[in-house]
């Protein structure tokens, strides 16, 4: 076992098995990787997060493969966390998106790792916010974060991107209902891919229709948000989406003046929130559960000795030494 | 109409069999059926009894009818057998080309009437022998071909003008058939009268087999190529066996394999008709290739099905005039997948089961696994013993002496409707998909198989399927069967007579002959003739394929499991 | 409640040979054991699962080959993995492969041989019984 500071050096020189262990244990929940993490810390920041979200099938890993390939080209690395749902029934997962971008498996500036969603402690969000830590902090210029966009974890997911791709396929009209509904606002550039498929101008329309009516938002200067065509298998679209990616970058920067989410306040306050909420169920939860209180106490409403509200004030308050909230 | 059941007939059947079923469920407190659920292979479920009532709707002239007549149930031509047996085709290839015609010329001299060449996976994927991507796989599963000098040493001293000869070959089918046709054009005969059948069969590919090479749509066209120029230039041959057969093998159920088949074959008449050929003067080379699996019944059954839903499918659909197009002839191979690696011997019985069949099916051409094709490419013996096997079936035990003999039985005939009717909803659901290639697109057939395949194992180690010799009557010797070894020493020997004809070919007449055949892709032109003059240049297998990586892209595997 | 380590186990394909039904069913097994399964895809070489075994940091790798070509794909997928200082990532095979061969391929690191006629429990339960998530 490399100790911990062994592994950072490891890490920030990119060495690939070091790096692939790290992620390993974040996803694990391994405490001790928390001291690797902060050490990190200090080495990210640089790289650009592309998210990448859209229903199964709208060829997410597709898209995914071939902008590997033209930022390859541009002479950037890569790295690529894939977000496969894990099983409900057993627990395990089939991770498959690296199977459309395995021709880059090779290439030593492409790292590419396929994560399960799992029904993490922490929230999926919190652990592949850290595996782009490590993908930055190894060196990576761009880290692309790939999921399937439903859920709040999903969505949360991509909040830590810079530039949100929503990906639809034509003639998915609930699926439309849906960015409506949930992840409109996540959503920087739209595509519609394999749009050579009947349905993909009605799409179009829908979707400009939806963007337009925050019309006024617009002309206070927000950004807003372009709608592209593409064919991913053929490699069609993809430079576009990559050039409307890059602008998005510089509106970012003419806005916050800086690239880095920690020098931009909203962005640190909504990690370091996410943060502290985790490491309290986490601590807490975990606590509880390994003494066998929690079991316990849910016994008892069931019982109906005591009710939900006075047991989670037992059994929480103690712990965090607060007062009452009274 | 004309049922083939009266309805007083029917209706006293069926008093018949209901006080027969009444005083049979009696006993079961005694003495309870064997089984809960009675099904076939594919887990289709099988009545206790089949009579007048299952088949009540048939119309006789409408559904069943004579040999070599329309819906053609009971086979293509009038006289089936009894005119001639069928052809004993079995699939060989080993090693080197070398290695394969004296294979070849072993089994005409045993009797075998037709020709049939495995390639290996180098060959079979459009890649050299010396490629990186080929490693370790040089004349593994079948012969190396990599110039037109390893075609000729493959077929030297065999009649190919008056035997027909098929080669299981698909991205790279234009490639290898042109190899052929430069062949025997340097041996002096004529293109003409060139008889046999590339498999040519992408879409399955797609599906089940995953041999695959370029992106489906042109993949489509480079068949649509080769229909055509087989139409005009090379009239004897069958330019796709339409294949159900890999399908199969990749665990779908007979339903599905049926289903998907007749689908692809759909897809493959639209493409030519695109192209502007008249249905009549393509559709009677279109020739099919299925599995024949363990469940005698439901093979049967489905090789019955499969010709009257052609023939129906060619007649209102494409309207074809000509009877041969509306005819679905057949190649069968018994099912690889059935065979078991534990008690070998026992291997010679399925596919004796299976084989039969396929005759009672009405197959046109069979080829019979090896005993030890589970283990390895099947040894001499091995492959005799297989042949033998369909020759006891021609002629020994009377299977042979009348046509479709089961035809009539209220179980045969129920399940062949049934096959037709559940294959037909599954052709429906794929032309609402908008056909076989947005199917494909959609992952639809791989995702159905996937699912029927893991279904069917888990059947298997739930012990709900019997398996002889693995989950049941197991035994823990094994009996040493006798295997073939290919030679490892083959491939340095295939990259140095390769690498040699490369630099010894006049390079300039090579090249020119590649950037011929880049202009015929990128143009929309034929490119079968610019593939023939290729192959007489000396150009690889390898660097055919190129241009068309190069002008169509690659396919990669979209991973459904 | 996580902080267990998962089994990560990634089901390759070495080779050009398409038959993929044995390595699709076992992943699924693999999935309903409970274990996360990296489906490399087909046609790929040696090289290309080593480097992916490895930034997906799987506790094993189990190869299927039915063309006969696992001669050479099985040990050269061991091989590269010493050369990338990553022997503790197990190699298991599976597919047609004649008796003699096994003997030649467990000589050669390959840890276990699955052939025609293993159940899928069979290979759950070696895979639990031997195969531990790392530490």
């Amino acid at each position: 076992m490399p100790s911990t500071s062994e592994l950072v050096e490891k890490v920030i020189s990119g060495d690939v098995r070091s790096v692939a262990r790290v992620i390993r244990d974040i996803d694990d929940g391994i405490p001790a990787v928390r001291d690797v993490l902060k050490a990190l810390y200090p080495h990210t920041g640089k790289a650009y997060v592309i998210g990448i979200t859209g229903a199964p099938g709208v060829g997410k890993s597709t898209l995914v493969d071939q902008m590997i390939g033209h930022l390859r080209a541009d002479g950037k690395t890569v790295g690529v966390l894939a977000v496969d749902p894990t099983s409900p029934f057993s627990g395990g997962a089939i991770l498959g998106d690296r199977v459309r971008m395995q021709r880059h498996s090779m290439d030593e500036g492409v790292f590419i790792r396929s994560l399960a969603t799992r029904g993490h402690f922490g929230g999926l969000t919190q652990s592949t916010r850290s595996a782009i830590d490590v993908l930055d902090a190894m060196g990576k210029d761009i880290v692309i974060v790939e999921t399937v966009g439903v859920g709040q974890d999903e969505v949360d997911v991509v909040r830590s991107a810079h530039t949100t791709v929503i990906c639809v396929i034509p003639g998915m009209g609930d699926d439309i209902q849906a960015i409506k509904a949930g992840i409109l606002e996540v959503g920087d550039i739209f595509l519609i891919n394999k749009a050579d498929r009947e349905g993909s101008d009605k799409t179009l329309s829908d979707l400009r229709l939806m963007i337009d009516m925050d019309q006024k938002k617009y002309e206070s200067g927000t950004w807003k948000p372009p709608i592209l065509k593409a064919q991913a298998v053929f490699d069609q679209g993809v430079t576009e989406l990559l050039e409307e990616i890059a602008k998005h970058a510089d509106y970012l920067r003419s806005v916050y003046g800086d690239l880095r989410f920690r020098a931009r306040k909203d962005k640190v306050r909504e990690e370091l929130a996410e943060m502290i909420k985790n490491r309290l169920v986490e601590t807490v939860l975990r606590g509880i559960t390994d003494t066998g209180e929690f079991e316990e106490a849910a016994e008892a409403i069931v019982r109906g000795d005591i009710d939900p509200y006075t047991a989670s004030d037992d059994l929480v308050l103690p712990k965090i030494s607060l007062p009452d909230p009274e | 109409m004309s049922l083939t059941y009266n309805r007083k007939m029917l209706e006293e059947a069926g008093e018949v069999y209901d006080r027969w079923d009444r005083e049979v469920e009696k006993t079961f407190e005694k003495h309870p059926e064997r089984l809960e659920r009675f099904s076939t292979v594919s887990d289709m479920e099988i009545q206790r009894i089949y009579t007048p009532k299952d088949v009540a709707e048939q119309d006789f002239v409408r559904d069943v009818g004579a040999p070599g007549q329309y819906p053609f149930t009971r086979g293509v031509q009038p006289t089936m057998y009894r005119g001639r047996l069928w052809t004993m085709r079995m699939f060989a290839g080993l090693g080197s080309a070398k290695d394969t015609n004296a294979r070849f010329h072993h089994l005409v001299n045993a009797g075998q009437t037709g020709l049939s060449t495995a390639f290996d996976m180098p060959t079979l994927m459009g890649y050299d022998t010396d490629s990186p991507r080929a490693r370790g796989e040089c004349g593994k599963c079948g012969v190396a071909i990599d110039t037109l000098r390893d075609m000729e040493e493959l077929f030297e001293g065999l009649p190919i003008d008056r035997i027909t000869t098929s080669m299981t070959i698909n991205p790279p089918a234009p490639v290898i058939w042109g190899m052929y046709i430069a062949m025997a054009e340097n041996r002096g005969i004529d293109r003409r009268q060139l008889g046999g059948t590339i498999q040519n069969d992408m879409l399955k590919e797609f599906i089940a087999q995953k041999t695959f090479m370029c992106p489906p749509k042109p993949s489509l066209r480079l068949i649509t190529d080769t229909v055509e120029f087989g139409t005009q230039e090379v009239p004897r041959w069958n330019t796709i066996s339409i294949s159900g057969y890999h399908i199969r093998e990749a665990g779908s159920t007979a339903v599905q394999e049926l289903a998907f088949t007749l689908a692809d074959g759909i897809a493959y008449v639209d493409a030519a008709l695109e192209r502007g050929l008249d249905v009549d003067d393509f559709a009677p080379r279109l020739s099919f290739f299925f599995n024949s699996h363990l469940d005698f019944f439901e093979e049967l059954a489905k090789f019955r099905a499969a010709r009257r839903m052609w023939a129906r499918i060619m007649e209102e659909r494409f309207k074809a005039k000509n009877e041969r197009s509306l005819w679905l002839r057949f190649h069968t191979q018994t099912a690889g997948c059935s065979l078991t690696a534990q008690q070998p011997y026992n291997n010679i019985v399925r596919t004796a089961i299976e084989a039969l069949a396929a005759v009672m099916g009405g197959t046109q051409s069979l080829h019979t696994n090896s005993l030890d094709e589970v283990l390895a490419i099947p040894t001499e013996e091995a492959a005799t013993i297989a042949l033998r096997t369909q020759q006891i079936i021609a002629e020994e035990c009377g299977a042979a002496n009348s046509i479709d003999p089961l035809g009539g039985s209220y179980m045969v005939e129920a399940l062949t409707d049934r096959m037709e009717e559940e294959a037909f909803e599954i052709i429906h659901k794929i032309d609402d998909m908008g056909g076989m290639l947005s199917a494909i697109e959609k992952n639809y057939p791989q995702q159905e198989i996937a699912d029927a395949a893991y279904h069917y194992q888990q059947q298997i180690d739930r012990k709900e399927k019997t398996v002889v010799g693995v989950n049941k009557y197991v035994t823990e010797e094994s009996l040493p069967v006798e295997l073939l070894q290919i030679d490892e020493e083959l491939e340095r020997l295939q990259i140095e007579r390769t690498t040699r004809i490369r630099n010894d070919r006049d390079r300039q007449r090579a090249r020119d002959c590649l950037e011929r055949l880049e202009e015929a892709c990128v143009e929309g032109r034929n490119v079968m003739p610019p593939i023939i003059d290729a192959a007489k240049a000396h150009a690889t297998l390898q660097e055919m394929c190129d241009v068309f990586r190069k002008v169509f892209g690659e396919y990669r595997d979209p991973g459904i499991y | 409640m996580e902080r267990n380590r998962r089994l990560r186990v990634m089901v390759a394909k070495p080779g050009l040979d398409g038959h993929d039904r044995g390595a699709r069913i076992i992943a699924r097994a693999f999935r309903d054991a409970g274990f996360e399964v990296v489906y490399s895809g087909l046609h790929q070489t040696p090289e290309e699962i080593v480097h992916a075994a490895i930034q997906e940091d799987v506790d094993l790798i189990g190869l299927s080959s039915l063309a006969g070509a696992h001669s050479y794909l099985f040990p050269a997928v061991v091989e590269f993995l010493k050369e990338r200082d990553a022997e503790d990532i197990q190699v298991i095979g599976g597919g047609i492969i004649p008796e003699e061969d096994i003997t030649r391929l467990k000589a050669a690191g390959i840890r276990e041989i699955f052939t025609p006629g293993s159940t899928l429990d069979d290979i759950v339960a070696w895979v639990r019984e031997n195969v531990n998530p790392k530490e």
